[in-house]
């Protein structure tokens, strides 16, 4: 009898599916430990290490960074994201004129995080940032100026 | 009024009563106690569709390891009414050559067909605002009725998907409407009367589901299985199909036209859910009837009604976040070659084990 065993066997499947789901429902009204999602306002986003969030200079302590204003950056960059305003000054010891950035500028509204700025850059002076904080009410302020104020560059960089 | 049963206290009918006659306002007193009636009505279709969104959606969570709506108000409990206020404001959009009497007229029709059937329900002694004594038929042919709503706005949408949902509807409403007709009719036989209160009123000793051992428990699933099909909903809401039909007879409203079909849905649910419990499970009445000496019997009737029509609709909730949607041959299948037969063949029992008098 195919046709008995086929509704006995829709039942048992049926009721194996439910008590697979009830095994999810009830504990988790009773404990918040079951919650398996983070209600991220209140509790810290868990941010993947490799997640590209937006791009940084980095500066050390002494508020130097390792920006040589090559534009390795600006070149390899497909839709001009970046731009560096640079100048050249006047290298006191050696007398030499050498090129030096006055602005590392990164428009984050037209970045598509393709990573190849960073592959290009000779002297990893930029890198990731997971900061995803990013969203404002005005434009204008996600055009930011990666080199801190005053910062100068790392000394032996460039050799 | 010669259909009313007059046995015992009706509020709503005493309402009238009193305004008409006992403050001798006549005509115009039975009209405005109507109205009162109908204010009530129509509050508890909105309350309780809202608060039924809001607890699929937390159901939704629970059953997923989420927590559903939980930022609105305590417990979340205002996001559904945020929700509709969002829908109210929302443009009345459709498409360019639509079938404007038939896309207007649905939504309409599904609001009327939903309170016309909640209107025969009793929610507790004395508490049914159309007590006639062929409830439980003019329950299921009025919400036989809602189709048409789906069909109208299926059609005249103008639109190929919306047209594809509706026609499933139709389909799957007319086959499912043999099963639980029969499941239906399996009960009566017992019960021997078609009036809701009157099926609430026998099983004071013993609840139907529990009398009718047998063929009863099989009448139960019979109509479980065709009411989560005539509600639409999973694993029967291939009207809906977001997957292959966008959102089926729906997809062309917006604003509150969506949110009529979509509250009528929920109240569907609730009415469903209404006809099981007062059909197998004694209604209003309390379990070993354990509140019966207290004082105040509707307040405690409407409390175990709607205990029981919770866990019911909890039920449906279960099944929505479980089973996977049928496909349309399946979806025949089991109706015609499964349901139909066993439930036949189920009345065939019953109608032996009551002429012998074998159930209880």
């Amino acid at each position: 009898m195919s046709y008995i065993g086929n509704i006995l066997g829709g039942i048992k499947t049926l009721l194996t599916g439910m008590k697979v789901t009830g095994g999810y429902f009830f504990p988790s009204i009773i404990g918040r430990k079951y919650i398996i999602t983070r209600q991220y306002p209140d509790e810290p986003a868990i941010v993947m290490d490799r997640f590209k969030g937006e791009v940084v200079m980095w500066h050390n302590d002494n508020n130097e960074h390792r920006c040589t204003g090559c534009q390795a950056c600006e070149i390899a960059c497909p839709n001009g994201t970046i731009e560096i305003i640079w100048d050249r000054v006047l290298n006191e010891e050696t007398g030499k004129k050498v090129k030096q950035i006055d602005k590392h500028i990164y428009h984050l509204g037209m970045c598509t995080m393709c990573n190849l700025c960073i592959q290009a850059c000779p002297t990893n002076a930029i890198m990731w940032s997971t900061n995803f904080h990013n969203s404002t009410y005005d434009r204008s302020k996600l055009t930011k100026v990666l080199n801190r104020p005053g910062s100068k560059l790392m000394a032996g960089v460039e050799e | 009024m010669s259909t009313m049963i007059l046995t015992q206290t009706n509020y709503f009918a005493d309402l009238i009563h009193y305004l008409s006659d006992g403050l001798g306002w006549g005509f115009g007193g039975q009209i405005l106690g109507y109205i009162i009636i109908a204010l009530i009505y129509m509050t508890f279709f909105a309350v309780a569709g809202l608060l039924l969104v809001y607890l699929e959606r937390r159901v939704a969570g629970f059953f997923q390891l989420r927590l559903g709506p939980n930022r609105v108000g305590p417990w979340g409990l205002l996001q559904t009414i945020a929700d509709a206020l969002k829908l109210l404001t929302k443009e009345l959009t459709g498409t360019e050559r639509k079938e404007n009497l038939l896309y207007h007229t649905a939504y309409f029709i599904v609001i009327i067909a939903s309170l016309l059937a909640l209107s025969a329900i009793p929610f507790s002694g004395g508490i049914v605002a159309f007590d006639i004594n062929i409830g439980v038929f003019f329950i299921s042919a009025i919400s036989s009725v809602g189709v048409l709503s789906i069909l109208f706005g299926g059609w005249g949408s103008n639109n190929k998907y919306s047209l594809l949902g509706g026609m499933r509807s139709g389909l799957q409403m007319i086959s499912y409407e043999l099963s639980s007709g029969l499941a239906i009719l399996t009960i009566i036989l017992m019960a021997g009367t078609l009036s809701m209160t009157g099926i609430v009123e026998q099983q004071r000793d013993m609840i139907f589901l529990l009398k009718g051992h047998i063929p009863a428990l099989i009448a139960f699933v019979i109509f479980v299985i065709a009411g989560t099909a005539e509600s639409n909903r999973t694993p029967f809401d291939l009207p809906e199909g977001e997957a292959e039909l966008g959102a089926g007879y729906h997809s062309e409203y917006s604003g509150m036209g969506f949110a009529w079909f979509f509250l009528a849905e929920f109240i569907n649910m609730f009415i469903i859910s209404a006809v099981a419990v007062t059909l197998f499970f004694g209604g209003w009445l309390a379990p070993f009837g354990i509140t019966d000496g207290l004082g105040a019997q509707w307040a405690w009737g409407l409390l175990w009604f709607f205990i029981k029509v919770f866990l019911m609709i909890f039920l449906f909730m279960w099944f929505r976040w479980t089973f996977p949607r049928l496909r349309i041959d399946q979806l025949l299948t089991l109706e015609w070659k499964y349901l139909l037969p066993i439930g036949l063949l189920n009345i065939v029992l019953m109608a032996i084990l009551v002429y012998f008098k074998l159930v209880f």
